[in-house]
């Protein structure tokens, strides 16, 4: 067999199976138990640290901010 | 030691700049190697007057001066950019503005690849590298990583524009489009490309906060895939070392397919990934609320890099591309209609609650326009890949019009709304200096867009019909010098809408140099209020 259609035989078998498999994974994922809190908390993370980084003992620096929403 | 080592590489790259321009065998290849032994010759004196100062201590605080740099450098290029598509617009409505004394260097030919690369590599690229800079600072509470290498990856960015700009001027292409420089151009983007990964990478792993925000996420896939395409595209054999010339590697319909592949993704993931990352960061800071829902950016963004990467065949339909490959190309285009709408209603909702601020605040109606262009852009473009939509748009002006609308709809307008957004905050000034001069360049812009993108319908319509227009024998009725002269008042509207569009961003560039000249510093920290 020729390698450019073994690999396209790969390609539209296994590699497609492994993407989608992939692609749906991590749409589930998304939506595991719990991530609603993680989600919130990370789509806050624009609000925070506008100033200064982090500093070392891991408090920020600048008045942190969280929004209600 | 790092500084001698530094020294003896810059000693060696000045020394063969001097050998290559004198040996070089093009004019644009000479001028290159002048360019490099003078940049070079620079950085050793540079580099050797300091030589044993002792090192100093990293500043505290963000990394914020390569930012301020990368704001001035996107509004510098915008306007270049800008200024060079308005006249090559002209050139095509009159063809007599490709003067006689300025050939062959001020024909259409070679300004073209000058204005797209400027406005999408430079105008684009300096606002992307700019903005990741800063969002990745702020989202991971990190200072930059890697010192002063996000000076070395703006420095380095903005020489290959040089390089590529003034090679096209003088003739020297390799005739992919939106990936027309040489092979050594090619190398030295490689090399910044990678310093780039390396810092935003760098700043990630040593982030303050638990999670990556989205936004980052979207830069990231936005870095590594311009790697992996332009590196791909740009394999090709030089003819010398000492001359400009190279030969790709691939050849016939495989060659038009890679091309097509980094061409399509350059869209994906340069003017969409990585303007979705800056989306998802300005658009919450501006509006003061976080992103509607966060579980749907990230379905867009997986949904995004997943289905992307197939489309580029829709780019070769009807051609020596297999009928599969293309059908291929075009089921792929559609379905990510679907994800790109997902990721404008994020974005316009998120101003869920906040749309009294659309009355108030000119900036966030920069961004929704910009939203509102995104999604009208990703709508047509599934609908033209489509083949039997592709055998009357393709070739003709409406693929222009695309473009454009989504160059200066979605990219251009978040790009100006960053801006503003930027400007203040780096200069430590409380807004900008003139906010009614934003309103002005608003409504420049969007008229522009409009004039732009209807002429480029109504004219790329009647050109697909008339090309095809068959009398009763069969016969063509058109010739293609009758479509030409059909479509004169239509690119002098196209014209007009870029002229506009330029005014737009030259009021910006004199409100950002207002505003960094002028005004009392604010000590206190400016931020979005928390509401």
């Amino acid at each position: 067999m020729e390698s450019s259609s073994f690999l396209s035989e790969v390609a539209d078998n296994w590699m497609l199976l492994a993407m989608f498999t992939l692609f749906v994974g991590a749409i589930l994922w998304a939506f595991r138990p719990g991530s609603r809190a993680v989600h919130k908390e990370t789509a806050n993370i624009p609000f925070r640290n506008d100033d200064f980084p982090v500093g070392e003992d891991g408090k920020a620096s600048s008045k942190t901010e969280e929004l209600q929403s | 030691m790092g500084n001698y080592l530094k020294l003896i590489a810059l000693g060696c790259t000045a020394l063969f700049a001097a050998i290559a321009a004198n040996w070089g065998r093009d004019t644009a290849y000479i001028l290159h190697a002048m360019i490099i032994l003078g940049v070079s010759g620079y950085l050793f004196i540079r580099v050797l007057r300091r030589i044993d100062e002792p090192v100093q201590a990293t500043p505290e605080g963000y990394m914020d001066d390569v930012v301020r740099a990368g704001v001035i450098a996107t509004s510098f290029w915008g306007v270049i950019g800008m200024l060079v598509g308005v006249v090559i617009a002209f050139q095509l409505a009159f063809p007599v503005l490709n003067f006689e004394v300025l050939q062959p260097y001020g024909n259409f030919g070679r300004l073209r690849p000058l204005h797209t690369s400027a406005v999408i590599f430079a105008f684009g690229g300096n606002a992307l590298i700019m903005s990741s800079f800063y969002i990745v600072q702020r989202t991971c509470g990190a200072r930059l990583w890697g010192g002063n290498l996000g000076w070395f990856v703006f420095w380095g960015y903005n020489l290959f524009i040089v390089l590529a700009a003034t090679g096209y001027l003088l003739g020297a292409t390799q005739s992919k489009e939106y990936a027309e420089p040489e092979w050594y151009v090619d190398i030295w983007l490689t090399i910044v490309w990678v310093a780039f990964l390396v810092v935003f990478l760098g700043t990630l792993f040593k982030r303050k906060e638990r999670h990556i925000y989205v936004a980052n996420w979207f830069l990231l896939a936005f870095i590594v895939t311009v790697a992996m395409l332009h590196i791909v595209n740009n394999i090709s054999i030089p003819v010398s070392i000492w001359g400009s010339k190279s030969v790709q590697v691939f050849s016939g319909v495989q060659d038009a397919m890679v091309q097509w592949w980094y061409g399509h993704n350059a869209v994906g993931f340069f003017l969409t990934a990585g303007f979705l990352g800056m989306m998802y960061y300005f658009v919450p800071k501006q509006a003061g609320r976080p992103v509607f829902s966060y579980k749907l950016s990230i379905i867009h963004f997986w949904a995004l890099i997943f289905l992307y990467i197939w489309a580029g065949p829709h780019h070769l339909h009807y051609t020596a591309l297999p009928d599969w490959a293309s059908t291929l190309g075009m089921v792929f285009s559609i379905i990510l209609w679907m994800p790109s709408w997902g990721g404008m209603i994020n974005g316009l909702m998120t101003l869920q609650g906040a749309w009294d601020k659309l009355r108030t605040d000119p900036i966030i109606r920069m961004m929704v326009i910009s939203l509102a262009f995104y999604g009208m852009s990703t709508f047509e473009g599934p609908m033209m890949s489509i083949k039997a939509v592709n055998s009357l748009s393709h070739y003709t002006d409406w693929t222009i019009g695309h473009v454009h609308s989504g160059a200066l709809g979605w990219n251009g307008m978040i790009t100006f709304a960053a801006l503003y957004f930027l400007t203040p905050k780096l200069w430590g000034r409380a807004q900008m200096y003139s906010m009614s001069a934003i309103n002005w360049h608003f409504w420049l812009a969007t008229i522009g867009i409009i004039l732009y993108a209807a002429s480029m319908w109504v004219t790329g319509i009647m050109e697909g019909l008339m090309w095809r227009e068959v009398d009763a024998n069969g016969f063509l009725v058109n010739s293609f010098a009758d479509t030409v002269s059909a479509k004169f008042p239509m690119y002098v509207v196209r014209g007009l809408g870029g002229v506009l569009y330029l005014a737009g961003a030259l009021i910006m560039s004199w409100n950002i140099f207002m505003t960094i000249r002028g005004g009392a510093k604010v000590t206190a920290p400016v931020g979005v209020p928390a509401e």
